[in-house]
């Protein structure tokens, strides 16, 4: 196929697709640093305007990485569904942007869509969209999911609380715990990340979580966010292990700089189904992703980085997760440089996962060296919260004294919570009634909760 | 109409705060966090965005080292002001023409330990922590007979701009002092990266790196004590990275 448009007497020949939805990809920073973006506003609408002529058919011919060459690639194209596409299949890109935000099409249909869409024509739709336009589709979006509670329902908003503590230390993890509880954080997931990923330590984690939520019978799930293969062996040495966790990217040679590939995820899915774990449902898998990841491994292939995030939630779809969330802001400026390219990053991912039909989360996040700030966080919180993002993290005070990175704080769920009307995932929500932690508005309560204060004496 | 208390919503649970430096117990305002505490994480914040705009103090840098004594060289990367090197991190790696040209004109035939200064996303870390750490580091080089090339001042830079710096100087080792991206809790803090035969194209997997040095984190006795270990056992074993393992022991608890 030909991709060239001319404008005024400007003509941009574009060599390939991989070169046309780099070129056609908003401005950002890591794009540019890969020197794949377009060059000059013209050369980015002139591509905009050429890919939305693009048959989607052309993605099924024209693959933007090798097959041979990739694994993702083979995933993507082996477990593409081909009835599901038909009803799509005379789609250009333009046409399956008009069908998206079209009234008579509901959250149902394009679930129902969902496997017969490559993440390549997903990322070429969103790059034709604006923000209020990824907002308005992802919010028609339910993706559910289930283990110990049920996640993602319309009108539930759920949070990571994530208490991780520098040296890993048990009385400073459980102190941010119940600080989080008390403020109704916690539903998603209760998430360390460890400052060592040695198996014991991994291992005495998830021991003192499990034994937590089991005394209080608290409706959730707990992950200790260690490599796939550390939480492999300590399932073999009957850890109680809830939840699988992994990094991952959109391209083979990028997982691999991960140590891992779709094989050794294969067997993380399998090892973790068997240990039976969930009450109400088996999604076991929690991926993590973000944009960047690829080019910062050396293995993007000369695509776009939004383009190869999108791959990376093929991969995660295999795995019918409990949760994904992208860390969004946590890359640095280097990729995506200020407020603005954060939000708007941040907003592709939510809405590519959603069409992926995958659970999606975002962390809302920035580090210290992004020209961002909490302006920029409360602004995308409230964006997402109208998209109906499944969960964010809750950190205390927003300030991550492990990972040196600033996120969301307990207090910002409840904001979003407040101000939309949303809800803790049901069987949580109960709980928290039940404690009197929460009354049935919503609204956390002032008296303490002196027999939770009280476990901290037992860790 | 009566004020609003200026926390009316205080946490119960106050005993937690001892177990723990995280932001818990903050207490609320309706959703919001209380203002005195929104304001102390706008002025952590402020710190940290100032440090990643901050300048190296050359002049003090220069008589400080000078005064210990050490020759002095100032350099600088391909990099022409802080937007770029935040955008363009490939930029920091080289030596800008001027500066690449005065080391070359220097044609040593080649100290065992180059030590840079360099910004990195925190000068004043640098300005800081730098000197006190080299008046602990440099009399055990010198017992040890180790030779040591002028002290190099460097702007923009990477940690990768060591390997420039290193191979033009011919360099056995190159040891890097650079500022570490700051931290809510932690806006001053110098890392060391330590690279054995230092050449251009090296990764961080031919490094060694010790980090958080400041007076609330590794002091500077403890982290001479580190750098200097590490670069015996690197001239001993001719590696450095991920194959020269940190079998120091317990020096740092």
């Amino acid at each position: 196929m030909i991709y060239k448009y001319t404008v005024k007497n400007n003509t941009y020949n574009f060599e390939s697709l991989r070169e046309l939805m780099a070129k056609a990809s908003p401005h950002r920073s890591g794009d540019v640093l890969a020197g794949v973006a377009a060059k000059t506003y013209e050369e980015r609408i002139a591509a905009q305007i050429v890919l939305a002529d693009v048959p989607l058919k052309q993605f099924l011919i024209e693959h933007l990485i090798d097959y041979e060459k990739d694994e993702v690639t083979r995933l993507i194209i082996d477990t593409h569904h081909k009835e599901r596409f038909e009803k799509v299949s005379s789609f250009t890109v333009g046409d399956l942007r008009d069908w998206l935000l079209s009234e008579e099409i509901a959250g149902t249909d394009i679930a129902d869509l969902s496997p017969g869409l490559t993440p390549e024509m997903v990322a070429a739709v969103s790059k034709l969209m604006r923000n209020q336009e990824l907002i308005a589709v992802a919010k028609k979006c339910e993706v559910v999911s289930r283990f110990r509670n049920t996640l993602g329902l319309k009108g539930c908003f759920s949070t990571r609380l994530q208490p991780n503590h520098p040296t890993d230390d048990i009385k400073g993890i459980a102190a941010s715990i119940l600080d989080g509880l008390m403020y109704g954080s916690g539903d998603a997931v209760i998430g360390i990340n460890p400052a060592s990923d040695s198996p014991s330590r991994v291992r005495q984690l998830l021991e003192v979580l499990d034994m937590f939520i089991q005394k209080y019978e608290i409706p959730t799930q707990t992950c200790v966010l260690c490599h796939v293969t550390t939480t492999m062996e300590i399932i073999e040495a009957k850890a109680p292990v809830d939840l699988n966790f992994q990094s991952i990217a959109g391209t083979e040679a990028a997982n691999k700089s991960f140590g891992i590939d779709l094989k050794l995820l294969d067997e993380a899915l399998e090892a973790t189904r068997s240990l039976k774990r969930g009450t109400v449902g088996d999604n076991v898998m929690y991926f993590e992703t973000g944009q960047g990841s690829c080019f910062s491994a050396g293995a993007h292939h000369d695509l776009d980085q939004q383009t190869c995030e999108v791959r990376a939630y093929a991969v995660a779809r295999r795995y019918s997760p409990l949760l994904v969330n992208t860390v969004v802001g946590f890359i640095g400026p280097e990729y995506l440089y200020d407020g603005k390219q954060i939000i708007r990053a941040a907003l592709e991912d939510h809405f590519c996962g959603k069409l992926m039909g995958l659970p999606m989360g975002v962390d809302i996040c920035y580090t210290n060296h992004a020209e961002a700030d909490q302006d920029d966080m409360d602004n995308l919180l409230t964006l997402l919260g109208v998209a109906g993002c499944n969960y964010i993290m809750g950190v205390p005070g927003a300030d991550d004294i492990m990972l040196n990175y600033q996120s969301t704080s307990f207090h910002d769920a409840l904001y979003v919570r407040q101000v939309l009307g949303l809800k803790p995932a049901p069987e949580f929500e109960k709980w928290l009634l039940n404690f009197g932690i929460m009354d049935e508005q919503g609204k956390i309560s002032n008296a303490q909760s002196a027999h939770l204060l009280e476990s901290l004496n037992h860790l | 109409m009566d004020k609003p208390a200026p926390n009316n919503q205080p946490d119960q649970w106050k005993s937690l705060k001892e177990y723990t430096s995280a932001r818990i117990v903050l207490g609320r305002n309706g959703t919001s966090i209380p203002l005195k505490e929104s304001l102390a994480f706008q002025m952590a914040h402020a710190h940290a965005r100032d440090a990643v705009y901050s300048h190296l103090d050359i002049e003090k840098l220069k008589v400080e080292v000078e005064a210990l004594p050490q020759q002095v060289i100032c350099v600088s990367s391909k990099v022409e002001n802080r937007e770029q090197y935040l955008k363009r991190p490939d930029l920091g790696k080289f030596l800008n023409d001027a500066s690449a040209k005065k080391l070359d004109e220097i044609n040593d035939s080649g100290s065992e330990v180059v030590i840079i200064l360099a910004d990195g996303l925190s000068s004043s870390a640098v300005n800081k922590h730098a000197v006190p750490l080299l008046k602990e580091l440099l009399p055990k080089l010198q017992d040890a007979h180790k030779t040591v090339a002028p002290i190099i001042i460097s702007e923009q830079s990477r940690v990768a701009l060591a390997d420039d710096i290193g191979e033009r100087l011919n360099a056995g080792l190159s040891l890097i002092l650079i500022g570490e991206r700051p931290g809510l809790s932690s806006p001053e803090s110098l890392g060391a990266y330590l690279t054995y035969k230092p050449k251009k194209g090296l990764t961080d997997e031919s490094r060694n790196c010790i980090s958080n040095i400041r007076p609330n984190g590794l002091v500077y006795p403890a982290a001479a004590d580190k750098i200097f270990y590490i670069i015996q056992e690197a001239f001993s074993k001719k590696i450095s990275g991920v194959k020269l393992k940190d079998n120091m022991g317990n020096l740092n608890a």
